[in-house]
């Protein structure tokens, strides 16, 4: 299995991993211009404003790129396919793909959102929107 | 508006280095002591005429200590710059400036680690720090290979370009590099066989071959004034034009929040500064040397800076444009792959050597060449 490493939360991401605890997708928003910032600011850089909440994701987006990455010291480590997802609020984010196989993965595939623990870790992980990709 | 303020105002008197390794047996300070030492006499001058100095932050030799190893009374201006080796053409830039403000009169800028034999770049990253991240580490992307794979995806897919496309560089690199005797893999040229037979690093991105070496050694350079060029023991090299680029939304590992990644915007918008300030273009460039950590930055250098067009660099490195003979060479000392990996500081060094006319693979009548460093750029003119 990965041996996955846990995130650290700080001032500027906590809402995020707090988020995550309670299988929320949340994306920091500015309260007075509403962009969406990620990954988070303590700044809005359209505004300027230091005011912000959030905004639940609907989960679904497309892949924008992938890479299967293998654990460089541990050789029997299971492979993992990292992502880049553009989700449809239209902020990119970094996450990985499940329930399918690395020769499937495509460019533009629609996924959506699911929440995984592994190694004690309760990380945002997408999949095959509609079930696995044939 | 076209920005002179920093077009030809500065010259490199001077280059020094220490043997490349993968086991120098000695100090970072050393090692940075040796090729300063050395920058500073190949510039004709004496540790008393260096007055401003730069290196990158991530270096661990402190300033002071330095100045005691090399006799230096007197500093009055120093800078360290951000990041690692897509920034190394930043210490140039500013050495460069302090030149052409009077901040400086001759700036040592120097790059020394013990890269292979102490703390390895290629090695994973175990711990979420700094916090930012927590966006990558989590999921997996704990080297430098992944960390950028996953914008040379995008490009291959973009393009169709495939991992053997990236070979045709490394076989070209080690080619260069077989024929430099300051090379590690001097003598040691691979096939396009060897390539597509070395273990995958990242699936479907990188092989072994295509990754940059891990070195140890030092590298140093004295940045002057213009003016100065005539008292040289040597010829001066003068620095045509040098900028950078650094654009919001960008990142300089996790470079995934632009638009489109298929292409390198900071480095298409660096090379669009270098051209306005010199009124050079790509054909006049009689040598290139291109920072590559991996293969695949060198074909989206060669597009940015429109050697040939987005996703054209495959056929265009494919029809030998880039090697010796060929219409601009890139990287003759063999680069990154194939010489040593000294943050990218080698790159320049290697750019100084071809318009002196002593370089390993000497370029016939190289006047003008183009140092590509990924954020950064300059352009090295004969004097």
């Amino acid at each position: 299995m990965p041996n996955i490493i846990p995130p650290i939360p700080e001032a500027d991401d906590r809402y995020f991993w707090d988020g995550v605890a309670a299988e929320k997708l949340l994306l920091q928003r500015c309260a007075s211009c509403h962009t969406l910032r990620q990954p988070p600011t303590p700044m809005c850089g359209a505004c300027h404003s230091l005011d912000w909440d959030t905004q639940e994701s609907s989960g679904r987006g497309e892949i924008y790129s992938w890479i299967r990455s293998f654990h460089p010291s541990q050789p029997d480590a299971l492979p993992r396919i990292v992502v880049l997802v553009d989700l449809e609020e239209g902020v990119r984010i970094v996450s990985n793909l499940r329930d399918i196989d690395h020769t499937e993965v495509r460019n533009g595939m629609a996924v959506e959102l699911c929440f995984v623990e592994e190694d004690g870790v309760k990380l945002p992980q997408f999949r095959p929107r509609g079930g696995a990709a044939q | 508006m076209t920005d002179r303020s920093l077009t030809d105002k500065a010259i490199i008197a001077g280059i020094g280095q220490t043997e490349f390794s993968k086991e120098s047996g000695r100090s970072e300070l050393q090692l940075a002591s040796e090729a300063s030492a050395s920058a500073i006499a190949d510039a004709g001058l004496s540790p008393e005429d260096i007055d401003g100095m730069v290196t990158f932050t991530l270096d661990t030799s402190d300033e002071l200590q330095l100045i005691r190893c090399l006799g230096i009374p007197d500093i009055r201006w120093w800078s360290r710059t951000p990041h690692g080796g897509v920034g190394a053409n930043t210490t140039m830039l500013h050495a460069v400036a302090a030149v052409a403000s009077g901040a400086a009169n001759n700036v040592l800028i120097w790059r020394a680690f013990n890269e292979r034999s102490g703390n390895r770049f290629g090695q994973p990253t175990n711990q979420t720090t700094p916090p930012g991240w927590n966006w990558y580490l989590p999921f997996g992307l704990d080297t430098p290979a992944k960390i950028y794979s996953l914008t040379f995806q995008r490009y291959m897919d973009t393009y169709g370009i495939t991992n053997e496309d990236f070979g045709r560089y490394s076989v070209v690199a080690r080619k260069h590099a077989a024929t430099n005797p300051n090379a590690w893999f001097y003598q040691r040229p691979i096939t396009l066989q060897d390539h597509q037979d070395s273990r995958w690093i990242v699936e479907p991105i990188l092989r072994l071959l295509d990754c940059c070496q891990e070195s140890d050694g030092g590298v140093a350079i004295v940045v002057s004034a213009a003016e100065r060029a005539p008292d040289l023991p040597h010829r001066a090299v003068r620095i045509l034009g040098i900028s950078d680029a650094h654009l919001q939304d960008g990142s300089v590992m996790f470079n995934y929040y632009l638009p489109d990644l298929a292409q390198y915007a900071e480095c298409h918008r660096v090379a669009s500064r270098l051209w306005e300030m010199t009124g050079l273009g790509p054909k006049d460039m009689d040598a290139v040397t291109i920072y590559e950590n991996f293969t695949p930055i060198v074909f989206q250098q060669l597009e940015g800076y429109g050697f040939c067009q987005p996703g054209e660099a495959r056929d265009y490195i494919k029809e030998g444009h880039i090697e010796l003979g060929g219409t601009s060479p890139v990287n003759p000392h063999g680069g990154l792959l194939g010489e040593a990996y000294i943050h990218g500081v080698n790159n320049v060094i290697e750019g100084v050597r071809q318009i002196r006319g002593a370089a390993a693979n000497q370029i016939e009548d190289a006047e003008t060449v183009l140092v590509a460093g990924g954020r950064g750029g300059m352009i090295l003119g004969r004097d």
